[in-house]
């Protein structure tokens, strides 16, 4: 079995504050050269869209989830129920998330290549298959550089929610779009450990330092301004606002009611910070739960893993409808891959990615539809076969953007999306 | 001990062969018929004096939880009668000459417990069992089933943190033991008659006055269970439960030792509880093994035996007060459900892969297969 490319709590991904603003800030020294998509901001500018990615890590179970088959030779214990949708049922694990089946829609037919975790997630994150020559930007990264500017909002534009390890700065998913759009990470959904002013410094000491800092960066920037002095000044004013900003990172500042809503374990929390960050103007985050890669005992650990899934993203729903952001906020439930339709001898299910399910829900997601099919013992893929880059593409248009345009690094056009691919227009609003 | 019943001379007698993985197994208390769970929501009913399975159709989800009310176990004597003179008839005439009439098995009932949540009671004994009633009994998984001593009581327990008690004639609900946290993985009736026991997937072994209702005490079986970090889920509970039948000693079985949850990376034990102190001991097994003891019960002897299913099958057999194992078979596949006959002298293994390996203690020549018959 290949080693799972899980969460790493190691001290190399931990940063501190300055670090964690310091990477952001610098990133704008890079300058608009080598970006593109010009006007997409502007298209987008009339209202703020955001793209919420919930990673199931490990790989869930297309038939326990979006894809039942009971009382088949693969179906496995659970029954499939019925949603607000009639016709359209999924697993019984899901019961919650079934009220809400005229919100979301389903892709019963991806094909995504790959059985390793790891190559798996890239295939997934990128819409690519991995190319050896080129690091394709994970879709936050690539949906924070063409959505953020739009936001006005001081907070990093991309920010992913692990369920362990440390907070730090992820350089890898952003690739040529550069570090300032790769994902801050909220390890165990904790901001960087410093970000808070210490406790041991006053407010008046805090501000005497910084305006001392101010003093000391105007009058260098009056002899020696540039590009480079002007993406540090930057930093640190965003750097200020992200620390005004710093009860958006503290879940404990909502109603418990709320909290109980969501529920009271990791997941939860981490649900309900991603709400938050989105309402604080992030446009790209990723709540990653573990974990899903039940080689043993897939039916006792999909109940108590989509258990904690089931309540918070039903809340997450209502909570975006209530406040009127999910008609602006894209929502994927994905994984790096489904798992096998045969059940192993420890009641197990493997890695599979010839024909599993995606679910989407949100902006510009046309809700009940469902596309795609797969035999009748979820074997294969009989009807509509995508690839990870079609729902790529797919994301992108749903929030308003082109994916058949190019990206610029070093002013060589690369395609957003895959050229081979193309959106899945079945499922778009 | 019986010197007919030798653990080290078991030996596979017969393996009944079915198209899906296998789930659970039980000998009725004549241990004439042997009914058997699958992953195609089936119990079959072997009977072992000879003729085809028969299906019982009623489940629509897999069951693990089978019980019994009634045949009287005396049956079974004569059901040992009836193979020797059987045999003896072979002996005179060849299978050619097998004209003894197989016995007609006397009533009983079967109450089994599926994953959607229901009970149903079938009158077993009959050429094709239909369901007497189905029983909405609890939400979500029904992981076990059990009849009281006297045989007017059924226990179930599931994923709903309950066990319930249910007149076992009329299926009426008599009660709710509440109490757990988790999912009840098993329960078992005392011999008694009063108390009974349940292990959940935390490994909280609750020791309840049924006919109150009140949880007495709490035992601790939490070797059992792990929330493993990595995968950041929860893995335990007793996969199988049985007391001595004096009560003195109740047995939980699981996985201890587990480094990968998800793998299934850990090793079979039996947590042995002395009743009446409520202190334990772990039995282990000798050989190294991965995997999770899905199986175990203890011989009318008094050793007992525990069945695995993970990086292949096994069974153990073990000497009472003793920590660990004295002899091991290797079962051609994972276990995942065991049982001894009711006179002792066999026992069925649940295989994975649709197959039941049932081994004797008794040692000779396993009989031949009946000759084809001549045609006329």
């Amino acid at each position: 079995m290949p080693r799972c490319d899980y969460a790493c709590a190691s001290t190399d991904h931990a940063v501190n504050r300055r670090a964690f603003l310091g990477a952001a800030g610098a990133v704008a020294a890079l300058g608009p050269l080598g970006f593109a998509a010009p006007g997409a901001a502007k298209q987008l500018a009339k209202q703020q869209k955001r793209v919420l990615v919930i990673f199931l890590s490990g790989g869930v179970s297309q038939l326990e989830t979006w894809d039942p088959k009971p009382n088949t030779d693969t179906g496995g214990p659970f029954k499939a129920i019925a949603t607000s949708v009639p016709g359209t049922h999924i697993c019984e694990l899901l019961p919650q998330t079934a009220k809400h089946m005229h919100q979301m829609a389903i892709v019963r037919s991806l094909n995504s290549v790959s059985n390793d975790h790891g190559i798996g997630a890239k295939i997934m994150l990128t819409g690519r298959k991995p190319e050896a020559a080129l690091e394709y930007p994970h879709i936050g990264a690539v949906t924070a550089k063409l959505l953020g500017d739009t936001s006005g909002s001081a907070l990093p534009g991309h920010i992913q929610i692990l369920p362990k390890g440390g907070s730090g700065f992820g350089k890898g998913d952003a690739a040529f779009l550069g570090p300032k759009f790769g994902a801050v990470t909220l390890g165990e959904g904790k901001p960087p450990s410093d970000l808070l002013r210490p406790a041991n410094l006053t407010v008046g000491s805090d501000a005497a330092r910084e305006a001392f800092r101010r003093k000391l960066n105007e009058r260098f920037a009056k002899s020696r301004k540039s590009a480079s002095t002007d993406a540090y000044t930057e930093s640190f004013a965003q750097a200020e606002e992200v620390v005004k900003q710093a009860e958006v990172f503290d879940v404990d500042k909502e109603d418990p009611k709320v909290a109980d809503r969501y529920g009271r374990h990791d997941f939860g929390r981490h649900l309900l910070l991603a709400r938050r960050l989105l309402e604080s103007g992030v446009s790209s985050v990723k709540v990653s739960h573990s974990n899903y890669d039940t080689h043993h005992e897939n039916f006792d650990f999909h109940i108590e893993q989509l258990a904690e899934f089931d309540q918070p993203f039903a809340a997450l729903l209502d909570d975006l409808s209530d406040r009127g952001m999910l008609d602006s906020t894209l929502i994927v439930v994905m994984s790096e891959m489904g798992r096998t339709p045969k059940i192993n001898d420890r009641y197990g299910r493997d890695h599979w990615s010839k024909a599993w399910s995606v679910a989407l829900a949100g902006c510009g997601i046309k809700g009940g539809a469902v596309v795609g099919k797969t035999n009748a013992n979820g074997t294969a893929v009989v009807d509509r076969e995508v690839y990870s880059s079609h729902l790529f593409h797919t994301y992108l248009a749903a929030v308003g953007l082109d994916a058949t345009k190019n990206f610029y690094p070093n002013e060589r056009p690369v395609p957003i999306g895959d050229p081979e691919a193309e959106k899945i227009s079945e499922i778009l609003a | 001990m019986n010197p007919a019943i030798d653990p080290t001379v078991a030996r596979l007698e017969q393996e009944l062969k079915h198209t899906r993985g296998l789930i659970g197994c039980r000998f009725d208390s004549t241990g004439r018929f042997l009914f058997v769970s699958s992953e195609d929501d089936l119990i079959h009913r072997y009977d072992l004096l000879g003729g085809a399975p028969t299906p019982l159709v009623g489940h629509k989800s897999w069951v693990r939880g089978m019980a019994f009310i009634g045949p009287d176990a005396a049956g079974s004597a004569e059901l040992e009668a009836w193979g020797q003179r059987r045999r003896s008839l072979h002996a005179v005439a060849g299978f050619a000459g097998e004209t003894l009439p197989i016995p007609k098995p006397a009533p009983f009932v079967l109450v089994s417990g599926d994953y959607h949540g229901n009970l149903i009671w079938w009158q077993a004994e009959l050429p094709e069992p239909k369901p007497i009633r189905t029983v909405e009994a609890h939400k979500g998984w029904v992981r076990a089933v059990t009849t009281s001593a006297d045989g007017k009581t059924i226990a179930s327990c599931g994923n709903d943190n309950l066990v319930k008690l249910w007149n076992a004639q009329t299926g009426a609900f008599i009660r709710n033991l509440e109490g757990h946290t988790s999912a009840v993985y098993n329960v078992a009736f005392h011999p008694d008659g009063n108390r009974l026991a349940s292990c959940d997937l935390k490994g909280v072994v609750k020791d309840w006055n049924w006919k109150t209702g009140t949880a007495e005490r709490e035992l601790d079986a939490k070797v059992l269970t792990k929330f493993d970090p990595t995968f950041m889920a929860d893995i335990g509970g007793a996969r199988a439960i049985r007391f001595t039948p004096d009560g003195s000693r109740l047995g939980c079985a699981g996985i201890v030792n587990v480094t990968n949850a998800f793998a299934g990376v850990g090793n079979p034990a039996v947590v042995m509880f002395d009743w009446k102190a409520g202190t334990s001991k772990l039995l282990k097994t000798k050989e190294a093994f991965q995997g999770t003891a899905w199986g175990f019960a203890f011989h009318p002897e008094g050793f007992s035996i525990i069945a695995a299913g993970g990086s292949g099958g096994r069974v153990w057999f073990a000497n009472p007060d003793e920590a660990t194992t004295f002899h091991m078979l290797t079962v051609p596949i994972g276990v995942r459900d065991m049982d001894i006959a009711p006179a002792g002298n066999r026992f069925a293994c649940a295989g994975a892969n649709g197959t039941v390996y049932i081994y004797t203690f008794t040692p000779g020549a396993t009989p031949a297969k009946p000759a084809p018959a001549k045609k006329k």
